[in-house]
């Protein structure tokens, strides 16, 4: 893909770091007209064949459409790198008036990758209001490997944001990030149309890294997410390392002065640095 | 006082430390005083401000987390809500 089309390493960093990106109103009405049509249909009620390209999906139809635009391949190819394969996808309709269990998930069990992710993309092709229970989802819970639907004891987190969106608007969310859907007390039933695809390829350096240096990208990986409370360190740990791990950088934090991690070879050489500190990234090549 | 006039509402609060005085990070709700489904929306307030604030409005806590340290090599992976503290109030019904 051309370089202006995929994400820059700022907007990576937020993606890392928050575990998703929201883009709104990405797919014209007309559009999003047409896919509520298909979905209707029953057309796309079967599963495609899991594990193929992605390229080679609904070459004719209109989702094909909406996921080779420009803008969505771009951030697709940013985050998974070129030719990802198709895992699944699914529609979601919460019935008008009804009203939703606390569900809070992970989609999954137990994501036994040490950086890699698949990418689930969630596409609303009408208006969701507030009382229609959009997607719940807990920001900065991607690095909190556990087991599907375990969780559903809980029914808050500070900090979880309620999608509203206009049609056409998308989330890419990382696949281990806690979601959940609500109550739709509206009159209106609430469509989503969810793809998952895993990557083709090792997630290094896959989007444009002309600002790789920018000054903006710590302070961004090193934010505090309120609900993360005493788990902070751990978590910016988390984050830094899967940056670390998708700009291909092995190097020693100390070596390049950034005291946010280093490698746990260089412990033994400066004692007096908080092991917490310590990302010892030697478990995968980089 | 005639027990079976009495239910139980159970409310747990997810702290950010094991420190009862902490800030709430979660909290959920589980009421046994009416057979009215749980419905929860996305932008509520946490009902307290920590599990002390609670106990001091009557509420009795019933579970305390324990503190462990991580199994080697896990040190710094996090999973689940690690200060989980269970609180409870039995109140009357009526009939």
């Amino acid at each position: 893909m051309d370089k202006k089309d995929l994400l820059n390493s700022v907007t990576v960093a937020k993606f890392i770091r928050d575990g998703y990106l929201r883009y709104d109103e990405v797919v014209s009405k007309e559009l999003c007209q047409e896919a509520k049509k298909a979905i209707l249909s029953g057309e796309l009620n079967a599963y495609d064949h899991v594990g193929s390209p992605f390229s080679s999906i609904w070459n004719n139809s209109t989702m094909g459409k909406i996921f080779r635009l420009t803008k969505v391949k771009g951030i697709i190819e940013s985050l998974l790198g070129p030719d990802p394969q198709y895992d699944h996808h699914y529609i979601h309709t919460n019935k008008a008036h009804t009203k939703g269990k606390a569900n809070l998930h992970q989609d999954g069990d137990y994501d036994t990758r040490n950086y890699g992710f698949d990418l689930l993309i969630l596409f609303y092709p009408e208006d969701v209001t507030e009382n229609m229970g959009g997607t719940l989802l807990i920001p900065g819970s991607h690095f909190r490997k556990i087991n599907s639907n375990i969780i559903k004891r809980y029914q808050h987190i500070v900090g979880q944001q309620q999608l509203i969106c206009k049609a056409g608007t998308i989330l890419f969310i990382h696949s281990n990030l806690w979601h959940s859907g609500r109550s739709n007390h509206s009159g209106k039933d609430r469509l989503l149309f969810k793809v998952r695809l895993s990557p083709a390829v090792k997630q290094v350096r896959t989007w444009n890294t002309d600002d790789i240096d920018n000054a903006a990208i710590q302070p961004i990986l090193s934010d505090s997410i309120a609900w993360h409370g005493e788990h902070q360190r751990l978590e910016i740990i988390n984050t830094v390392r899967l940056w670390r791990y998708m700009t291909g950088d092995s190097t020693s934090e100390f070596k390049t002065k950034k005291l946010w991690g280093t490698k746990l070879a260089d412990i033994p050489k400066v004692i007096y640095q908080d092991s917490l500190r310590s990302m010892d990234m030697t478990d995968e090549t980089v | 006082m005639n027990e079976s006039q009495y239910r139980q509402k159970i409310l747990i609060l997810y702290l950010g430390n094991s420190n009862l005085d902490s800030g709430i990070v979660g909290w959920s709700l589980y009421d046994g005083t009416t057979t009215v489904e749980f419905d929860p929306t996305g932008n509520e307030d946490p009902p307290y401000q920590s599990v002390l604030e609670a106990m001091r409005d009557g509420w009795r806590v019933i579970q305390i987390p324990t503190i462990s340290a991580p199994q080697i090599g896990r040190e710094h992976q996090t999973d689940y809500l690690q200060f989980e503290f269970v609180l409870e109030r039995m109140e009357l019904i009526d009939g």
